[in-house]
């Protein structure tokens, strides 16, 4: 698998790591309530198609990366910097 | 009065010499990290004296060479640049700094850096941060036959090993090819 | 036999070798396999189950049967291919499976009870009793059947991994992927031609045919030249590639030169590929088709053709299709004697003047150890033929097997009777030739041209469509044919022994499916996974279940298409490749000093220093403790992560991902933090000093340096991005040392360019000095509890001022200490490492609840908050005195109350640290117990069932030395 680094251009899958579902770039408000945080911590969906995925370029430019692919296919449909989406 | 005598990260491991390729270790006069913050780029190009590095790319003035080295980051080997519109940080001693000298440089490099390095793909001035062997590394063409490697200071001699070791499979591969 | 002057073999150079023990020659160019049958060897091997002998089937990497082992000693190789193996001067090759050898093997025995042995049977007959499945049946079957053993020496770490990058990668060099190369190199792409022989040119060598008016090896020597001229074009000969992966990545095996015990194995990412594997013969299951002597028709004429050599001295030839007559055509040209040509169709064409069957078939083979002869059946009637070899062909089989590893199907075409790949199933590669079911010459050129001018299309390069030298372009003819009905076995799967029969009764046992069958018989499971036998079983199973081919479909082609030694996979990752090592500053010199070396994660720290008269490692521990609770001590500890933190949101940063506040921190000032995960538990502890407004340095544990930088990352990028602050790990830039103990200040201040005081200097304290006239960095903090240290220089200044600290504590009546008594040291003062940070562990677990500043919010505040997080019943940190100071304690012991019995019903927690404390002389333990700080002065039953502890303790307060602190600001 490759995937291509806005930053770096196109790597192998070896510098980079998976941290999970892209949800996880909104963090709720402090007073959002249990449900809200148990959501943005504990449940992901499970697409059979695109997917929003983080991934950290940690043996490169060490940007966290939002990464759209298609689960069925292995498509990478497109990369962007976590902060710069 | 009592003195502290520096040792390099290599220590006495080089130069080395295999085929025709030469792995030798560099001593810059200082490394220094260099990280604008927010919307900084131009006025720390400024007190740098070139421009900030783009990604994958290295900049140069007066002997000093800035090698773009990650997300918001340069290493500049030679004079340590001032700047209060960015993060600078010494880290001349952080990095292990060989310069791999000789044609095939590449096929060594193809040993254990999964990017790309020949000159055609790979010219002189472009850069990566990418691995050797398992070890992080910035790895930067300085001309058609001579490649910098830099690496965490701890992590020399694991370089040294791999690298020497792929030296070695690059020639034997080239006298059986 | 020897044909004079056919063959790319050079006559001039003999080559010797040895095949089990008998010393042969052969010529430069040859194969094992080749040079064998040149000495009419036949008999190459014994089959896998019934040890059936066996001779060499193929000509290439599909072979079932010639299994060798290759070399000596720890280049010893086994289960070569014969016909891939290139003979070189001084080969040792030996067969396997067999004992004593190879014409008398008594475990050929195995076949007499095959009637027992067929499909099923494994499943059927060793269910019980289940204790013998893997102490007595595993072993008995592994003994019985197999393959050749590795020697059990260390194999010398030769080979080699490389990771490659093109344009445009060329699967196969035979027409199709010469042109396919021709057209993209001549196009200025960046292209790899990869071939598995030794020899690129494909088929073009095994045959005797015309190319643009000239034999077609000229043209394929010309090619070659054309392609070793363009700078952008790599040729990448005794090259298989293995796999095709996401992304354009592919995995390739390179063999080395003749005699070469390395490997290369190969990532290559290709932008575009086109697959020009050509195509694999199959045979015909009739039966006796696995004696020694019979082989695949194609073979036999790349035998001829390549390597010189006649296959037999009198040899039948049997197909369906016109690959068969080109094998009799040319091998009457060169003067064989061919018995017979054998054809299943009604009406075949007559090329020479030999003895030509139409419409009739193979039905028995004779012979012991090598063919004899052979009965045929032509309407009706049997006879019997004089033939020492015969070469069959039951059709070709695309090389598709690329094309299935991302999941593709490939789609059966009536036509050819082949299988083929379906469009785009590896997205970027496309398929020409004979892989794509083209199988003339000319169709291999043109779409092998036409497959590349579309890669360079992709790729933005500009070609036109070549003129192609005049070439053989005869449609294909051919007349499924699959198996032949007799008496005896008829082979499919000639590694792991499967017959017709087996298949068929696969399919009355109801293992319709053909992923059921495979399973069932294990056909297609060994190493050649079937090339040979995988499309004339599912016919065979069609036929069986009264289903089309292609409703019965294909099982699944997975990576590697050959096998890949795990020395070329895992090439460099012995010894010291094995992983990086992490020298401190100190390294040398704790090294010289006889310390033996604690593997910290990638970290080499000393366990301690032994001195002279010391035999033990408590000794030296006890001495260590008590240097730095009565002198002063000096430990490396450049290995804790140092991450530089810069930036006008510097502080609200770290107030937000530590639990307790740091924007009040003020510069010169140290503070001790503890960092949560999102999730509520503890991440990581350290100290982080303001060195200025804005700027901090941060310390990790060794262990979580990576995790916590990462953690910092996601924070700052992903949910902090406004804030405008930089991070910089600095871990390398720093050699650091702990000066511990009552004499440390005295120690510094011989040392220190300015001397410090209690006043300027009070715990908690940091700001920079001058050592020697190097600018260095102080912290006055402390993990030994002691009046304590910690200075940093720059790293190059580690090794010399390590020494000189410990020169001078040695003066002072101290000296170097390592982890052991580190981790005493702070097990006597409640200190964590990460055996209590277990990311199992809440602040309130570790009694640091109140830590969590409750007017900020930071990373884990929320989920922290949680009832079951909070609940004072969990398990919490305490500390342990055994009633006797001696009764031995162990981490990973459990609690249980006094009373109850130790099992796990009743368990009350565990031990996470212990040491022997020589200040305190006694046994010591930090553990986790339910409601732990309200039951100090209880007494606990410390049960380790492992080691057979069973100690009555005494709870305590975690810190059990100088719990008032007084030491510390000395």
């Amino acid at each position: 698998m490759r995937l291509t680094c806005p930053l770096c251009g196109e790597r192998d899958l070896r510098e980079f790591s998976y941290t999970g579902d892209a949800v996880l770039c909104e963090r709720p408000a402090p007073e959002a309530g249990p449900e809200a945080w148990d959501a943005y911590l504990h449940l992901r969906e499970n697409p059979a198609g695109v997917a929003r995925d983080l991934w950290h370029h940690g043996a490169g430019c060490s940007a966290w990366l939002v990464v759209t692919r298609d689960t069925v296919t292995h498509a990478v449909i497109a990369v962007a910097l976590a902060d710069a989406p | 009065m009592v003195r502290l005598v520096a040792r390099t990260a290599a220590g006495g491991a080089l130069p080395q010499t295999i085929g025709g390729l030469t792995l030798a270790e560099h001593l810059p006069e200082a490394i220094t990290a260099v990280m604008p913050f927010d919307g900084q780029e131009g006025a720390v190009s400024d007190d740098m004296g070139m421009p900030f590095p783009a990604p994958g790319r290295t900049s140069e003035a007066d002997g000093a060479l800035a090698i773009w080295a990650g997300r918001h980051l340069a290493l500049v080997l030679g004079a340590p640049p001032r700047s209060s519109h960015g993060a600078i940080s010494d880290q001349s001693d952080a990095w292990a700094v060989f310069d791999l000298t000789g044609p095939g440089g590449a096929e060594a490099l193809a040993r254990l850096c999964p990017v790309d390095t020949r000159a055609a793909q790979f010219p002189p001035g472009h850069t990566a941060r990418s691995l050797l062997g398992h070890v992080h590394a910035s790895i930067t063409r300085l001309k058609d036959d001579r490649l910098r490697i830099m690496v965490p200071r701890s992590m020399a001699h694991t370089a040294i090993h791999d690298l020497t070791r792929a030296m070695g499979h690059a020639l034997r591969s080239q006298s059986a090819g | 036999m020897r044909i004079a002057g056919r063959g790319l073999v050079d006559p001039g150079r003999v080559i010797g070798f040895s095949f089990d023990g008998r010393p042969y020659t052969g010529l430069a160019g040859d194969s094992l396999a080749s040079a064998l049958l040149a000495n009419g060897v036949r008999l190459m091997g014994r089959s896998f189950k019934y040890h059936r002998p066996r001779g060499v089937m193929t000509a290439g990497s599909d072979e079932p049967n010639a299994l060798v082992t290759v070399g000596r000693g720890g280049d010893r190789r086994p289960n070569e291919r014969a016909p891939m193996v290139e003979l070189f001067d001084g080969m040792e090759a030996v067969s396997q499976n067999r004992w004593p050898g190879l014409g008398l093997d008594v475990m050929a025995v195995n076949d007499l009870l095959s009637p027992l042995l067929g499909a099923g049977f494994y499943y059927k007959t060793f269910m019980w009793p289940r204790a013998f499945w893997e102490r007595v049946y595993e072993p008995l079957i592994r003994r019985a059947a197999g393959l050749g053993a590795l020697s059990g020496l260390p194999a010398p770490d030769v080979s080699d991994k490389v990771f490659g990058h093109c344009d445009l990668l060329v699967i196969g060099a035979g027409p199709a992927g010469l042109m396919a190369a021709l057209v993209a190199g001549r196009a200025g792409a960046d292209v790899i031609l990869a071939d598995e022989r030794d020899r690129m040119g494909g088929r073009l060598l095994d045959e005797d045919e015309m190319l643009g008016g000239a034999p077609a090896r000229a043209w394929v020597a010309a090619s070659l030249e054309e392609l070793d001229s363009l700078p952008n074009v790599r040729r990448m000969a005794r090259t298989t590639v293995t796999g095709a992966y996401d992304g354009g990545t592919y995995g390739a095996l390179q063999r080395g030169a003749p005699g070469a015990v390395h490997h290369s194995f190969w990532r290559i990412a290709a932008r575009r590929a086109v697959l020009c594997a050509g195509a694999l013969e199959r045979g015909i299951a009739f039966p006796g088709n696995d004696r020694p002597g019979v082989m695949m028709a194609g073979a036999v004429r790349r035998y001829l053709h390549r390597h010189g050599v006649a296959a037999g001295q009198s040899v039948a030839v049997f197909g369906n299709n016109d690959s068969a007559h080109r094998t009799a055509r040319d091998l009457h040209a060169a003067g064989v004697r061919v018995a017979a040509l054998i054809d299943t169709r009604p009406e075949v064409p007559q090329y020479a003047d030999y003895e030509t069957f139409a419409g009739a078939e193979v039905v028995a083979t004779r012979g012991r150890l090598g063919l004899r002869g052979i009965t045929i059946r032509q309407n009706g009637r049997e006879r019997r033929l004089r033939a020492d070899t015969l070469a069959v062909s039951g059709g070709w089989n695309p090389a598709v097997h690329l094309t299935c590893h991302m999941n593709a199907r490939p789609l059966w075409r009536d036509d050819i009777a082949g299988f083929v790949p379906p469009e785009g199933a590896i997205p970027g590669l496309g398929v020409a030739g004979a892989a794509a079911g083209v199988f003339s010459t000319h169709g291999a050129l043109s779409t092998g041209a036409r497959a590349a001018l579309a890669a360079l299309s992709d790729l933005g390069l500009r070609a036109t469509m070549p003129d192609l030298p005049g070439a053989e372009d005869a449609p294909f003819a051919i007349t499924p044919h699959w198996q032949v009905a007799g008496r005896g076995r008829a082979w499919l799967d000639l590694q792991n022994d499967v017959t017709t029969k087996d298949v068929a009764q696969a399919a009355r046992e109801n293992f319709r499916s053909v992923e059921h069958m495979k399973r069932y018989t294990t056909l297609g499971m060994a190493t050649d996974q079937g090339k040979g036998s995988n499309v004339n079983a599912l016919a065979v199973l069609a036929d069986a279940t009264g289903r089309g081919i292609a409703e019965t479909g294909t099982t699944t082609f997975r990576p590697p298409y050959v096998p890949v030694p795990i020395a070329a996979m895992g090439a460099g990752a012995s010894g010291a490749g094995y992983a990086p090592q992490r020298f401190t500053p100190s390294h040398g010199a704790s090294v010289e000093k006889g310390a033996p070396m604690i593997e910290a994660g990638l970290w080499y720290r000393p366990g301690w220093f032994p001195r002279p008269g010391e035999t033990t490692w408590r000794e030296s521990c006890d001495r260590e403790v008590a240097m730095v609770r009565n002198a002063v001590g000096i430990c490396d500890v450049s290995t804790l992560g140092k991450i530089d933190i810069q930036g006008p949101d510097a502080a609200a940063f770290l107030d937000f991902v530590y639990a307790n506040r740091f924007s009040t921190l003020k510069p010169g000032r140290v503070r001790y933090g503890l960092m949560l995960r999102e999730d509520g538990h503890v991440m990581d502890d350290g100290t982080t000093a303001c060195l200025a407004p804005g700027h901090y340095v941060m310390t990790t544990t060794t262990a979580a340096a990576a995790p916590v930088l990462k953690h910092l990352e996601f924070v700052s990028q992903v949910l902090r991005p406004e804030w405008n602050l930089r991070l910089a790990p600095v871990t390398e830039q720093w050699a650091q040392f702990a000066v511990a103990g009552p004499r440390s200040r005295d120690l510094l201040n011989a040392l220190l360019d300015d001397e410090i005081g209690n006043d300027a200097w009070p715990f908690m304290s940091c700001g920079a000095v001058s050592v020697c006239g190097v600018a260095a960095r102080l912290f006055r903090i402390s993990f030994s509890g002691e009046h304590a240290y910690e200075i940093a220089v720059p790293a190059r200044y580690g090794d010399s001022l390590f020494r000189l600290l410990v020169a001078l504590a040695e003066g002072l009546g101290g000296g170097a200490y390592g982890m052991e008594a580190l981790n005493v040291l702070r097990i006597e003062k409640g200190h964590l490492t990460d055996a209590e940070i277990d990311g199992r562990t809440t602040a309130c677990d570790l009694g640091m609840g109140r830590m969590v500043s409750p007017d900020k919010d930071c990373i884990g505040k929320m989920m922290a908050a949680r009832p079951g997080l909070r609940d004072p019943a969990r398990e919490r940190l305490v500390g342990l005195r055994p009633v006797d100071p001696q009764a031995p304690v162990s981490a990973g012991a459990h609690l249980f109350n006094p009373g109850d019995k130790a099992e796990r019903v009743h368990d009350q927690g565990h031990v996470t640290s212990v040491a022997w404390s020589p200040t305190l002389n006694s046994n010591l333990a930090l553990a986790f117990l339910k409601h732990g700080p309200a039951r100090l002065g209880e007494r606990i039953r410390l049960v380790d069932h492992l080691r057979g502890h069973d100690t009555l303790c005494i709870v305590t307060d975690p810190v059990a030395f100088d719990p008032e602190g007084g030491r510390l600001r000395g």
